[in-house]
């Protein structure tokens, strides 16, 4: 539904039919709020913290959203990108070559996602049960090869995401940054301005009238776990630049923490609508309320209690605007 | 497409807001509690101390928490208390960490998950002027943070491993090891310890097997189940903490061993003096963390004031709990634990 439409959209009709349009207004609400409430919240470097507090798990939620559009859901996206991150540091370690680690890391990933699309295409399971067996099954591996210890990681390209620069001379902002932001817009537009996005929320929507109207609904469905593959590698690559250490007990509730951020972001579990840029703003919203409930001397327990609920209304907004337009 | 309208957009996206708006309500309650400190304070207002432990769920970090808040309210002091939200939460933590420099804290009290996977963002705090103390877990290096108190753990194994030899009066010791998660420091120092105390080296034979158990009843139970089927000669088992001692219990007592075997256990929570008591468990190693969490927090409000910050590490000490004491063994009886026992 976000794609191209036939005749060019008007500026208003653009914002409504924008799914990410409610998400941002609930993400501009937290942070007036915020501003509002404690004196700590709004300033340039606490800003640019919480963008970075978002990276990771909003990197995870993109490949979960491209899933989720084709109806699907992926349990084992973070158990991906902790393998990936103990494959990256542990060949740096070892005296491998760097670049070879990271591209190795990243190909790992890919394959995993391929396993995961092939398995849910090929043998037309349900995505839950093939990625929850991958979410098993990765976990042990990441644990088998990383033999119970965490790997630091002083390689200066794994942990290249994590430089910083000052725009303006005051502006902190990391490579991280720059790449989930090029990772996104060019989601976006693959989704909105290509045949194969069109194909995505066809298949989403209803995979038979896909079918009938010429789309070839396996091999688009396979494409989408091998993107979110590669997205899941880079992912761990985002890891290493925030916390320089690959740990196999990190990142447990990654998977859950995706989907959070793809359903506060507005885009429907039941597939076939939905915006990547509304996801970004999602993980957002997650890092805003964590950072700002802190400024506002809240412990931790409190914050979940707000996340939680959080989502419940998302998910009831998006059931009652289904119920209502039936 | 047709199915939806941009009727049902418009209103999905007004009650997104609403919905923000709603979770939002807690975060003005709690800035009027923090306006009310301020005025309360004078001027400069109260000082901050965060505290961010491994997880808000293991009791042993809720102990913490709780003596940490009661701490600090007694010295006026304001603390937030954040956490990972599972054990190996490196980037929880590290959130947790930016949230309270952000804040304001003064000083930082933190129980790292990973020894090294919060390294840079203590040292961001340390640049800050902001005093960062190891609370129970030390880091690695150990003076990337400004002091350490906590457990001597290697202290706490080899005194489990004395007694254990002790009451096993010179029988030859065949043995069980249930261990923490797996590369975890403390569960190392612990198991080293141990060996140590009970005089038996790595890879000794009379070590019928080691598993680890996450420090969980059910893994415990589990593991010793597996690990009694394939040798039932056993006649002590060594615990990291005293959850996996009741998982020991459990087994053992399925297979009618519970008396004849030594177990021992480390933690000093209610629950594990209480199985003392009961004779479920013939000793336990009483750990202090109502003491690190009130040092933690009276060193920060002394560096608040006058800017001294404590340094190297603090042992918060350890004490043999058991209701047979052992000659040459320093030990407390459970009555004594019942009263000093930390939640």
């Amino acid at each position: 539904m976000t794609t191209a439409a036939e005749r060019k959209p008007s500026v208003g009709e653009f914002i409504l039919r924008t799914r990410a349009v409610g998400p941002a207004l609930a993400l501009v609400v937290a942070v007036a709020l915020f501003s509002l409430t404690t004196r700590t919240f709004l300033n340039a470097d606490n800003l640019s913290l919480v963008v970075q507090q978002s990276l990771v798990v909003g990197t995870l939620a993109l490949g979960q959203t491209l899933v989720i559009l084709t109806n699907g859901i992926d349990l084992a996206n973070a158990s991906i990108a902790v393998l990936a991150t103990l494959i990256m540091a542990k060949m740096a370690l070892g005296g491998g070559s760097a670049p070879v680690a990271l591209v190795f890391g990243i190909v790992v990933a890919v394959a995993i996602g391929a396993i995961s699309g092939g398995v849910v295409t090929g043998l037309r399971l349900p995505p839950f049960i093939v990625t929850l067996g991958m979410f098993t099954i990765v976990t042990a591996a990441a644990r088998i090869y990383a033999s119970g210890q965490s790997y630091p990681v002083s390689d200066p390209l794994l942990g290249w995401l994590g430089n910083r620069q000052y725009l303006f001379g005051r502006i902190e902002v990391t490579y991280g940054m720059g790449l989930a932001l090029a990772m996104f817009l060019v989601a976006w537009y693959a989704l909105t301005k290509t045949a194969w996005g069109r194909h995505v929320y066809a298949v989403g929507n209803d995979p038979e009238a896909a079918r009938l109207s010429g789309i070839h609904v396996r091999r688009t469905v396979l494409s989408v776990y091998v993107v979110a593959g590669l997205v899941y590698g880079v992912a761990a690559w985002q890891a290493l630049g925030r916390v320089p250490n690959a740990d196999p007990n990190a990142y447990q509730l990654g998977n859950l923490d995706s989907i959070t951020a793809v359903v506060l972001g507005g885009t429907s579990l039941f597939g076939g609508r939905g915006s990547v840029l509304g996801t970004l703003v999602g993980a957002l919203i997650v890092a805003v309320l964590r950072s700002g409930l802190t400024q506002a001397g809240i412990d931790s327990l409190y914050q979940d209690v707000a996340t939680g609920i959080l989502v419940i209304v998302a998910v009831a907004v998006d059931r009652f605007a289904r119920g209502r337009q039936a | 497409m047709g199915r939806r309208g941009h009727v049902g957009l418009a209103a999905r996206g007004l009650a997104v807001a609403a919905a923000g708006a709603l979770a939002l309500a807690a975060a003005g309650c709690t800035s009027q509690k923090v306006g009310g400190s301020d005025t309360a304070g004078g001027g400069g207002g109260k000082i901050k101390i965060g505290l961010v432990t491994k997880t808000d769920s293991n009791p042993y970090f809720v102990a913490l928490r709780e003596s940490a808040k009661a701490e600090a309210d007694k010295q006026g002091a304001e603390l937030i208390a954040l956490a990972g939200k599972f054990d190996g939460d490196n980037d929880g933590q590290v959130t947790a960490l930016e949230n309270l420099i952000q804040q304001g804290a003064k000083a930082i009290m933190v129980t790292p998950s990973n020894s090294t996977g919060v390294i840079n963002a203590i040292k961001q705090a340390r640049d800050r002027g902001i005093l960062v103390i190891a609370l129970d877990t030390a880091t690695d290096p150990e003076n990337a943070v400004d002091a350490t108190i906590a457990t001597d753990n290697v202290e706490a194994g080899r005194l489990q491993g004395q007694y254990v030899r002790a009451a096993l009066a010179g029988k030859d010791p065949h043995l069980i090891m249930l261990d923490g998660t797996p590369g975890s420091t403390v569960s190392e120092q612990r198991h080293n310890g141990f060996l140590q105390g009970i005089g038996l080296p790595a890879g000794d034979p009379r070590i019928l097997g080691a598993e680890p158990t996450n420090g969980e009843q059910n893994k415990a139970q589990q593991a010793t189940e597996n690990l009694l089927q394939r040798n039932s000669e056993v006649n002590a088992v060594y615990n990291l903490n005293e959850p996996a001692a009741r998982g020991a219990y459990a087994a053992l007592q399925g297979k009618g061993l519970a008396g004849q075997v030594v177990i021992g256990a480390i933690d000093g929570g209610c629950q594990g003096v209480q199985d003392v008591k009961d004779g479920k468990t013939a000793v336990t190693v009483m750990q202090f963390p109502k003491k690190m969490a009130a040092t933690g927090v009276d060193d920060a409000v002394e560096f608040a004031k006058t800017g001294k910050k404590p340094s190297g590490f603090t042992n918060t000490g350890a004490m043999v709990i058991t209701d047979r004491p052992m000659p040459g063994i320093d030990s407390k009886d459970t009555a004594w634990g019942l009263q000093n026992c930390w939640g």
